[in-house]
C-alpha cells in the first residue's frame, strides 16, 4: 500500500468509527437532550408535583379561558394521547392560540394543575398566505358541516 | 481532480468564474431578497416576520454544505497533501463563519416574536451554534501556526471530526423534542407555499453563489500571498 492509500484507509476509519460512535451515543441523550417533555411523557415518568419540568404539547381547542384578573389563563395542553390543565399568569407570545405547539418551564401543584413560569409559542413548519390558510379552514369547516345535512 | 488540483489551472479557470458568480450571485440574490421581502405574501401565522426566512433558511443550508465541502477538503488535505486544498480550507471557514453567524442571528430575530425568546438551548440551536464554533475553531487552528501547511494540517483534523455535527443538526428536530420546528422541505414535499418557495430557492441560488464567489476570491488571494512570500524569500536568499 502506497503511504497515500495507507492515509486515505486511515482518514476513512476514523470518519466511520466517530459516525458510529455518534450513531450510537446521540439516541442514547434522547431523555437528557429533550427540551421538554409531552404530556404522555409526564404521566409516564410520574412526575411530583413542585418538581420544575418544561412541558410542551399542542394547546387544545376550544380550552383557553381567561380569569377575571385578566392576566391569568387556563389552557389544556395535549399530545393527543394525554393531556393536563395549565395555568399562566402573563403576557403571551403573538403566536400562542388553540391548536398551536407550546412550551412552558414550571412545576405541577397539588391539584394537578401545571402553573407555568414561562410560556414560548411553538410553530410548525406549515408556511402559508393567510388566504390560504382562510380557504383550508373554510373548506374542514364545509366537510364537518356536510354529514349534518 | 488532479487536473484542476494545479495552482496555474486553478487560477486560469477561477479568475472568469469568481466574475460569472460574483455577477450571477448579486443578480439572484437582490432578486430573491426584493421578492421575498415586497412581493412575497405574509404568513397566516407569523405575519411579516416570516420574511426572515428568506435570509435564515438559505444561510443555515449554505453554511452546512459548506461545512461539509470542509470535511470533504480536511480529507483532501490530509490524504493527498496538496496545497491547493490548503488553500481551500483556508478560504473556506471564515465564510462558512460568517453565513453561521448570519443563520443564527436572523434566527434569534425571529424568534423573539415568534417564539417569544431570542434564544433556547433546545438540540437545532444548540447544534448549529456549534457549527458556527467548529468554523471558527477552523480558522483560529489553521492561523495559530508559523507554517502555513502544518496550520492547515491541523485544522483538516478538526474539519473533519466537526462533520458528526451535520447530522446532529439535521435530525436534531426529529430525534429530541425541540422549540425549532422540523424541516419544511422534505423528499416528501414542502409544507411552503409555493409563493414563499420560490423566492426561497432563489435566494439559496443567490446566496451559494455569493458563497462561492467570496471562497474564489479568497484562494487567488492566498495563492497570491503565498507567492509574494515564495519571491521575497528568493530574492532575500540572491541578496545573502
Amino acid at each position: 500500500m502506497k503511504p497515500k492509500h495507507q492515509r486515505l484507509a486511515l482518514a476513512g476509519a476514523a470518519v466511520a468509527a466517530l459516525g458510529v460512535a455518534a450513531a450510537l451515543a446521540l439516541p442514547a441523550l434522547k431523555d437528557q437532550a429533550a427540551y421538554f417533555y409531552a404530556p404522555a411523557d409526564v404521566v409516564a415518568k410520574g412526575v411530583t408535583p413542585g418538581q420544575a419540568i418544561r412541558l410542551g404539547g399542542l394547546v387544545e381547542k376550544g380550552s383557553i379561558e381567561r380569569s377575571a384578573d385578566g392576566l391569568t389563563i387556563h389552557f389544556r395542553v395535549t399530545d393527543r394521547l394525554e393531556t393536563v390543565p395549565v395555568a399562566y399568569t402573563g403576557i403571551v407570545p403573538d403566536l400562542f392560540r388553540e391548536g398551536q405547539g407550546m412550551i412552558a418551564d414550571g412545576r405541577f401543584d397539588d391539584g394537578g394543575t401545571f402553573r407555568a413560569e414561562t410560556l414560548l409559542a411553538k410553530h410548525d413548519e406549515n408556511y402559508m398566505p393567510p388566504e390560504v390558510a382562510k380557504a383550508i379552514e373554510r373548506a374542514e369547516a364545509a366537510a364537518k358541516a356536510r354529514p349534518e345535512k | 481532480m488532479h487536473r484542476f488540483a494545479n495552482p496555474a489551472r486553478f487560477l486560469k479557470l477561477a479568475r472568469p468564474l469568481t466574475a460569472a458568480t460574483l455577477a450571477l450571485g448579486f443578480a439572484l440574490t437582490t432578486a430573491a431578497l426584493w421578492w421575498g421581502l415586497f412581493r412575497a405574501p405574509p404568513d397566516y401565522l407569523q405575519g411579516e416576520s416570516v420574511r426572515i426566512m428568506y435570509l435564515h433558511v438559505p444561510t443555515a443550508w449554505i453554511s452546512m454544505g459548506a461545512y461539509l465541502g470542509l470535511g470533504i477538503t480536511g480529507i483532501a488535505v490530509l490524504v493527498w497533501k496538496h496545497p491547493l486544498a490548503e488553500v481551500a480550507l483556508e478560504a473556506l471557514a471564515p465564510v462558512g463563519a460568517v453565513y453561521a453567524g448570519v443563520c443564527l442571528l436572523t434566527g434569534s430575530i425571529w424568534g423573539r416574536p415568534t417564539w417569544g425568546t431570542w434564544w433556547v438551548w433546545d438540540g437545532r440551536l444548540t447544534s448549529m451554534l456549534v457549527l458556527f464554533f467548529l468554523y471558527l475553531g477552523v480558522v483560529a487552528l489553521a492561523g495559530a501556526f508559523d507554517e502555513r501547511s502544518r496550520g492547515a494540517r491541523a485544522a483538516a483534523v478538526l474539519a473533519i471530526v466537526g462533520l458528526v455535527n451535520l447530522p446532529i443538526i439535521k435530525f436534531s428536530v426529529e430525534w429530541w423534542n425541540t422549540l425549532h420546528q422540523p424541516a419544511s422541505i422534505t423528499l416528501k414535499g414542502s409544507s411552503i407555499h409555493p409563493d414563499m418557495l420560490y423566492p426561497l430557492l432563489t435566494s439559496a441560488g443567490g446566496l451559494g453563489l455569493l458563497m462561492a464567489a467570496a471562497v474564489l476570491m479568497r484562494m487567488r488571494a492566498i495563492i497570491a500571498e503565498q507567492r509574494i512570500a515564495a519571491r521575497r524569500a528568493r530574492l532575500a536568499g540572491d541578496a545573502a
